[in-house]
């Protein structure tokens, strides 16, 4: 982390980009994720391989919205957006966001609901319903095929026999 | 359409110009080889029913036949995304390589900037500017729709672009689409010139030149700048060329690719501009069945 005065350093600054800490021992800013426990929370809830993300870092911008960059930049940095929001932290339980999920999902190998296609439907539509399944309950990633292969489409919220779609309002389509 | 009368002289089939530009627009979208290669797009799209047809110039840009594009699975997914074909020619003339740090100086709504990100295979850093907070949202939108990791997002007036934000400072190409009087976009916005004045044309090649001067100065030796606009004025488009060669170390290159134009032209009124322009394309509405649009490809000097 670059140094700047004590106040900057050690609280979360909501308008700018900081670089996640490698790990614990490195971490300045109290609540704030470390990359290793973002890989350990991918890798263990949906399986999806450490090294996916070998050429890509992590960043903090706003209380726990976590973002990934594959290019280049300084730390802090005071710009309006550096890659895509990937992750939802400093709550209960993380959540990946749609678009993560639509780029990275498909390395993913547990924690993955697959729908047919009036099911899939629905649920890019923004829609919950009814289902079976058997796996862990919370966040899942929700995929059906298209084109020959599995595809992820969102999000959703597995509770109760209920799949819940967290597609945001303005991802969400008539399909 | 009256003002588009000025230009009797210098294009060519003038009657067939005019046709073309009462004609509306097909739809067209552009493969995101982020999400899913051509094949898979294609087969997605065909899944739903649409019918396809492959651009000549690039596999792709792809012509749609629907009125609805955005509704459906290959959209949802980011495998395409909707936009002019002649729209995609100025990232395709910069052609960076993966690696690359590359400007986009007038980035929003980001379907220039994301298509640059895509030729980078998604490695490397696009920074895509706009001076519109407004337009950046748009922007973002896109860019997290599409998967575009290697976007850096600034909100600067490109015409004093500052790299205090960056890791760096300079870049290995720019793009200036640069904001215009969108004389070939009439097509599809046909009331686009009901606001049209001379003095407009004027003021905002002011800007251009201000934002195209800068980009070639953010642009390392021996680096490319693109400077496209989708509007038929030479004073937005070869007068800009020439004040950036008057007044930084640039020269023209050659542009290749398979889409029928014709050279930028060196004499309009009482102007005459350097030959070299020759170099420059213009993209007439009636040779491919598209906007208009004018392209050029500098080279940054060494100085």
């Amino acid at each position: 982390m670059s140094g700047g005065d004590s106040s900057d350093g050690e609280s979360n600054v909501g308008q700018r980009f900081d670089r996640l800490p490698a790990t614990a021992s490195e971490r300045v800013v109290a609540g704030r994720a470390t990359r290793a426990e973002v890989l350990e929370y991918f890798e263990d809830r949906f399986a999806i391989p450490a090294e996916t993300f070998d050429c890509f870092t992590f960043w903090e911008k706003g209380a726990g919205k976590i973002w990934i960059f594959s290019g280049e930049s300084p730390s802090p940095a005071p710009i309006e957006a550096i890659g895509m929001t990937c992750l939802r932290t400093r709550q209960e339980h993380w959540k990946p966001t749609t678009d993560f999920v639509q780029r990275f999902g498909r390395h993913a190998d547990a924690c993955v609901i697959d729908l047919e296609r009036e099911a899939a439907r629905r649920f890019a539509g923004g829609e919950d319903q009814s289902l079976e399944w058997d796996g862990d309950w919370g966040y899942l990633i929700v995929a059906h095929e298209i084109a020959g292969e599995r595809e992820p489409i969102g999000v959703g919220l597995y509770l109760h026999g209920e799949l819940r779609s967290t597609v945001p309002k303005g991802r969400q389509r008539e399909l | 359409m009256e003002p588009l009368e000025r230009y009797r002289p210098i294009i060519d089939d003038f009657e067939a110009f005019r046709a073309a530009c009462d004609r509306p627009l097909g739809i067209a979208a552009r493969v995101n080889t982020i999400k899913a290669d051509i094949d898979r797009a294609m087969a997605a799209l065909a899944e739903d029913g649409i019918p396809v047809e492959q651009a000549d110039w690039n596999p792709r840009v792809l012509r749609l036949e629907t009125n609805a594009p955005g509704s459906t699975w290959a959209s949802f997914h980011g495998f395409i995304h909707t936009q002019e074909e002649v729209s995609a020619v100025p990232p395709v003339v910069l052609d960076p390589e993966p690696g690359d740090r590359v400007f986009d100086a007038c980035a929003a709504p980001g379907g220039k900037a994301t298509q640059l990100a895509a030729l980078l295979d998604d490695r490397g850093t696009v920074v895509a500017n706009d001076n519109n907070l407004g337009r950046l949202s748009a922007l973002r939108f896109n860019a997290e729709r599409l998967g575009a990791t290697s976007l850096a997002v600034t909100n600067q007036d490109a015409r004093n672009f500052s790299f205090n934000p960056l890791a760096f400072d300079a870049f290995d190409h720019a793009l200036v689409d640069a904001p215009c009087s969108c004389e070939g976009t009439i097509r599809k916005n046909p009331t686009t010139l009901e606001q049209w004045t001379e003095d407009h044309v004027h003021s905002v090649a002011g800007i251009q030149k201000g934002i195209l001067k800068r980009a070639v100065q953010a642009t390392k030796p021996g680096g490319t700048v693109v400077y496209s606009t989708c509007t038929f004025a030479p004073e937005e488009n070869e007068a800009v060329v020439q004040h950036a060669l008057d007044t930084t170390d640039c020269r023209l290159l050659d542009i290749d690719i398979g889409l029928e134009s014709v050279p930028g032209i060196t004499e309009w009124q009482d102007d005459t501009y350097d030959e070299s322009l020759e170099k420059a394309i213009r993209i007439y509405p009636h040779h491919n069945d598209t906007g208009g649009f004018f392209v050029a490809k500098l080279e940054v000097g060494s100085a």
